[in-house]
């Protein structure tokens, strides 16, 4: 089933959004308990760039040397960086798998990301000036408390909540997806995409990697393909619904906008709450009310329907 | 406030007990849902309406929760001030229900007899399986609205999405605005009423011919409703070229044959 959820100030204003997509996600438990995730839009101290990355899982089996083989991954991880030339201003240790790094650079990301991703076990979960993905397995409230969301402030936000469907219960079949290596993009998505391992081929062929045996992440990277070609956000949305197949609603975002789309038979839920200051919208209306406490007017978005609005 | 705890094993509040927090005078009564789950907002419902005699019910803050007022079987008027989620007001027989607010996915669904108006907007599946009764939206509905409804009348203030009405087997829908594509796709039987543009016919969906009984009858609808003077529409039936389909019911096929 799967629950989504997104939130953008359209004047631009800082709002804790991660309290904020908590208590819409944690209202949504029901429609996904395996694993929950989120994208924030933050302000990164100094301009940096944050990467978000893991080394394991939850439930990744712990061998004698677990503990050891972290360390020296963390390690290979910050030295590549450096041999890559960008200067690490802050690592925080999220949880004993999963790592914040804060740095400056100015060279190739997709060679960035590759160099990380190239350790064992390492995934980039996010990269980006303000995009920052935080997922992890259990439902919001787990995750918030774990990764201290409730500091984290910003323009906007989606989340999902999962239903594992497709592929296995662990960080890389959690949603939101990043857009590999299109700096600051996201998706997440309900849904089946039916011409999947067309456009995994497909895509594949044309050097993007996959870190997920899930459906959902071929939407990430095919706006991500589409934009490195010159569409924008809009236009790489309306462009999928002609090409992916399936029964869909999906939400992406980049660091100004955030869109929806939603399949031709709009088979898959979304309700959309609309103010001149704030977008809110999600699979079911008791998410856009855990955090707007008066009566509001909600409609469904229709089939083949794309909106995008800016911050 | 209560603890909500999700499980697809079984019941979400297996122990849940009725709160037994209306002010109740004489046949009527109100209570506050603003910190009950559904449960507790249901059990208190059927409390009032099979134990208590009361005849009308007034609840404020639904706070769109789903599966609020279903399976009530009995003539009440049951008002609901504010939103209801999915499901709400399934497997109804009888009763007659104002909602302030919208509803979410599958409102109405096999409802038998009464009358459910809601002021705002409905999503998809809206009055799916319609057996009896009114279902009247002032505002827009999703997509598949009266999908297989075999019964009844739905009304539409707004606009439909797409397949509404698909593999409709008898009743009435009425929509005011614009219709999404594939219009009763697959019907049966029963009857459409659009006054916008239609973005596409579905299979086996075909103009009809307009009689004064439509006439009677949409200007007879909108006056119970209050919805003004009726705009002009445009009538759709069913083609009948469905394989292995006629119009007689089974039991008339026997007489036939």
């Amino acid at each position: 089933m799967c629950g989504i959820a997104g939130i953008i100030y359209r004047n631009g204003s800082q709002h804790p959004i991660g309290n904020e997509m908590t208590l819409m996600l944690q209202s949504m438990k029901h429609r996904g308990p395996d694993s929950t995730g989120y994208a924030l839009y933050g302000t990164p101290e100094n301009g940096n760039l944050v990467m978000r990355y893991k080394l394991a899982d939850a439930n990744t089996p712990r061998d004698f040397e677990f503990e050891e083989r972290l360390r020296r991954h963390r390690s290979v991880v910050e030295s590549r960086l450096e041999r890559l030339g960008a200067r690490i201003d802050e690592v925080d240790e999220e949880t004993p798998y999963a790592f914040r790094v804060s740095f400056d650079f100015d060279g190739d990301l997709k060679l960035l990301a590759d160099f990380v991703e190239d350790i064992p076990d390492a995934e980039v979960l996010s990269l980006g000036r303000s995009l920052e993905i935080v997922k992890d397995l259990g439902d919001a409230e787990t995750v918030h408390e774990q990764y201290g969301l409730s500091e984290f402030t910003g323009t906007h936000a989606i989340g999902h909540v999962r239903m594992a469907t497709e592929s296995e219960v662990d960080i890389a079949g959690a949603h939101p997806y990043w857009a590999y290596p299109y700096s600051d993009v996201a998706v997440v998505h309900n849904g089946q995409l039916t011409n999947y391992f067309m456009w995994r081929r497909r895509l594949e062929r044309a050097g993007r990697r996959f870190m997920s045996e899930c459906d959902s992440e071929i939407i990430a990277v095919y706006l991500a393909e589409e934009m490195t070609n010159g569409a924008t956000l809009e236009e790489a949305m309306d462009k999928s619904l002609d090409e992916l197949d399936g029964v869909f609603t999906y939400i992406a975002v980049t660091k100004d906008e955030l869109g929806v789309a939603k399949d031709e038979l709009a088979a898959k839920p979304l309700v959309l709450y609309e103010t001149d200051d704030l977008v809110a919208l999600a699979s079911e209306e008791i998410a856009i009310r855990a955090i707007v406490d008066h009566e509001i007017d909600t409609y469904d978005p229709y089939e083949r329907e794309v909106l995008v609005w800016k911050r | 406030m209560t603890q909500i705890t999700y499980d697809a094993r079984g019941l979400a509040e297996p122990f849940a007990e009725i709160p037994k927090i209306s002010e109740i005078d004489g046949e009527t009564a109100r209570f506050d849902a603003k910190e009950l789950t559904t449960r507790a907002i249901n059990l208190e419902l059927r409390w009032l309406l099979y134990e208590q005699g009361v005849k009308e019910v007034e609840i404020a803050n639904p706070g769109s929760k789903h599966s609020l007022g279903v399976g009530i079987l009995t003539r009440c008027r049951i008002r609901f001030a504010g939103s209801l989620g999915y499901f709400g007001c399934g497997l109804i027989d009888g009763p007659e229900v104002h909602i302030t607010g919208r509803v979410g996915w599958s409102a109405c669904e096999n409802m038998m007899s009464g009358v459910v108006v809601v002021e705002g907007n409905a999503g998809s599946l809206t009055a799916a399986a319609l057996r009896g009764g009114d279902v009247v939206v002032k505002g827009r509905v999703g997509a598949r609205s009266g999908i297989d409804q075999k019964g009844g009348t739905i009304i539409v203030g707004g606009s439909a999405g797409s397949m509404t009405g698909f593999m409709m087997q008898r009743g009435r829908i009425i929509i005011c605005g614009d219709v999404g594509p594939g219009l009763g796709d697959s019907m049966y039987d029963g009857t459409i009423y659009v006054a916008g543009k239609v973005k596409s016919l579905g299979i086996d969906c075909v103009p009809g011919e307009w009689t004064d009984g439509d006439t009677e009858l949409i200007e007879r609808k909108f006056g119970i409703y209050g919805l003004g003077d009726p705009p002009e529409f445009q009538k759709f039936v069913c083609g009948k070229v469905l394989y292995n389909y006629d119009l007689l019911e089974p039991a008339e096929r026997k007489l036939v044959i």
